[in-house]
């Protein structure tokens, strides 16, 4: 069976080997850091990583890690970063924290006396900095250049500059990135952007030179009560978009791609919803059910949606919008225990995620406690399939490598498959 | 007074015009600010918190709650300074060293606000020197400590060391953010862990020695 048939059996909920998960998205992947730590641990050639995703700091995984891990899954890159520079023009670059790492050519950073690090949107260093990475950290975040606020010039437009057809540019970067992937036989996971409503970590617009509109975090989330008009002017802009963006894809994708990546808007807290059902209901439900159901029609994908925290009230909205997976699966959130989630919503979602506790257990349990509780997970998830394994989000920077490693063994020793 | 259930009122609403002009009216009525902030904003906040706790309203709702206080307050604030009227708590917050991350904090530090604490504010990315200073010159009563990474927990529990060292006799130190427990809370010795705004209140409450 191909890594490409295990995770087609798990996501028609047939049962089967659990497949995995490292490195298809910038939700499921691992900081630069830990991949030279595992290259090192897996006895792989040594080179500076490839930093793919700059705001979270995350490395490449590439296609022998992949197997060191045993990911049955591989993304399909856009050209695009959080920064609004290309992915090329790759450069060596020395991290603060002494690694040495490959950035893209955009890739610019400023460091000042204190050794905070700046990066700039499309990499122009003559326009205020966008990234903020603080002495001491290992990820940037984004800078919020809010510009004043005229209640009375409000335009919903300002925030749908983001929001543009795929251009020739990125045209020519599928084609060649679906021929890369012709025969390829691990799940593919892609992914177009502009498709996640309200994504919280996107509202500063880091890859913008002068956001306008509404770029606050705090701002944003007064107007979901306050400015709803506006919000769903923008939805229903960025929507509109989205769909003659998802068929332009689709004519270059094909069945290639296998699963979609929509979304990454954060609806959980540790213990609470960011919105009320109702909210999500009248804001949020009608976009997400014809971006879905655009893609249940002409398209065998399936879709991805990400959410961090406690999102349980939420879930038969999410499947009732037509998402078929679920990712990261916060279990250490109020009401997320995952027994009950799957006996809940087992047989309509995959669970895409939920292995093992990246706040906690992974980064500072040890092995013995990683194994006991990704085993508990593959035990509770693996039934009937519906179940990706992955950690519950990316492995963060400091994570230790004998506690990732302790993780892949338990996987394989689940599976049967150990050497 | 039905006036002062109205403001109360209109704060949860989130109803920024109104609490301006009913917090005019009542001092028109000869209402002291201080009896304002008392009977009408904090019983205001400390429903909001209470609805935040049980899941009745979220993050937005709140921080419109927190707005239309604040307008309030500002109405209020130069005559309870010239008045000479200080708060009787004053609560340090800020965001640990290493981390940038403010929603939790600034929701925090409303709801301190909101409960008739006076809030120093230290922003993000903060040393464990600055709030050290910032504790003497105040002479705060609580220290609160936000963290969002992973990765900047060790910055918190420095800290916490740093702070405890410093041996300051009537500070406490209370601890929250994501991947923040009472079990971290408990093993680097901070006196206090809220998992939410709305019970953040009440642990400072009885940190400080008043019932909750």
């Amino acid at each position: 069976m191909t890594s490409r048939e295990k995770v087609h059996r798990a996501l028609a909920h047939q049962s089967g080997p659990v497949p995995v998960d490292f490195g298809s998205t910038g939700l499921t992947s691992l900081h630069v850091s830990c991949i030279a730590g595992l290259r090192e641990h897996y006895g792989l050639p040594l080179h500076p990583v490839k930093v793919c995703e700059p705001f979270q700091m995350l490395g490449e995984v590439e296609d022998d890690l992949a197997r060191a891990l045993g990911s049955d899954c591989v993304a399909a890159s856009g050209r695009g970063t959080m920064f609004g520079f290309a992915n090329e023009g790759w450069h060596e670059w020395r991290t603060p924290w002494g690694q040495l790492v490959l950035v893209p050519e955009g890739f610019r950073p400023r460091e000042d006396a204190s050794g905070d690090v700046y990066l700039f949107p499309e990499g122009d260093t003559s326009v205020p900095p966008s990234g903020h990475m603080p002495a001491g950290g290992y990820f940037f975040d984004a800078i919020v250049r809010q510009p004043p606020l005229d209640e009375d010039k409000l335009n919903p437009a300002d925030n749908c500059e983001e929001f543009k057809l795929i251009g020739p540019e990125d045209i020519a970067h599928w084609k060649t990135e679906f021929t890369r992937l012709r025969g390829e036989t691990r799940a593919i996971v892609g992914g177009i952007g502009g498709t996640g409503f309200g994504d919280i970590a996107l509202v500063p617009a880091a890859f913008l030179k002068h956001p306008k509109g509404i770029r606050d975090v705090s701002e944003w989330y007064v107007s979901l009560i306050e400015r709803r008009d506006y919000i769903h002017q923008v939805f229903t802009y960025q929507c509109e978009v989205a769909l003659k963006n998802l068929a332009i894809y689709a004519a270059l994708a094909g069945d290639t791609v296998d699963v979609l990546m929509i979304c990454g808007t954060d609806f959980g807290t540790q213990s609470s919803q960011f919105c009320s059902a109702a909210t999500f209901d009248e804001l949020y439900a009608p976009y997400y059910r014809q971006v879905n159901d655009w893609i249940h029609r002409h398209t065998k994908w399936k879709t991805f949606k990400h959410s961090c925290g406690a999102v349980r009230p939420l879930i038969d909205r999410f499947i009732d919008v037509g998402f078929d997976i679920l990712n990261p699966v916060q279990c250490s959130a109020k009401d997320m225990d995952p027994v009950r989630l799957k006996a809940d919503f087992g047989d309509r979602l995959v669970f895409w995620g939920g292995g093992v506790d990246t706040q906690h257990t992974l980064p500072f349990g040890t092995p013995a406690e990683v194994k006991a509780q990704v085993m508990e997970r593959l035990r509770a998830f693996s039934p009937g399939g519906g179940f990706v394994f992955n950690t519950i989000h990316n492995i963060q920077a400091r994570t230790p490598v004998a506690n990732i490693v302790a993780m892949v063994d338990t996987i394989r020793e689940f599976n049967g498959t150990t050497p | 007074m039905p006036l002062l259930t109205d403001l109360s009122a209109a704060v949860v609403a989130g109803k920024r015009a109104d609490t301006v002009r009913l917090t005019q009216e009542l001092l028109a009525t000869g209402l002291s600010p201080s009896a304002i902030v008392e009977q009408g904003l904090v019983p205001g906040m400390a429903v909001v918190g209470a609805l935040f706790k049980r899941n009745e309203i979220f993050v937005p709702e709140m921080l419109v709650a927190a707005r239309a206080m604040k307008e309030a307050l500002k109405v209020l604030e130069p005559l309870l300074a010239a008045a000479g009227i200080k708060p009787k708590y004053t609560v340090i917050i800020g965001t640990v060293q290493g981390d940038l991350h403010d929603i939790g904090k600034n929701l925090i530090s409303m709801m301190w606000r909101g409960a008739g604490f006076a809030v120093v504010d230290l922003g993000t990315n903060v040393p464990a020197e600055r709030y050290l200073a910032a504790a003497q010159e105040h002479q705060a009563h609580i220290v609160g400590l936000s963290a969002l990474l992973t990765t900047t927990m060790p910055a918190m529990k420095e800290t916490v060391r740093i702070l405890k060292a410093a041996g300051l006799r009537h500070t406490k130190i209370m601890i929250g953010g994501a991947p923040i427990t009472q079990a971290f809370a408990d093993e680097i010795g901070a006196d206090g862990y809220a998992a939410d705004a709305g019970t953040a209140v009440e642990v400072a409450r009885s940190l400080v020695g008043e019932a909750a």
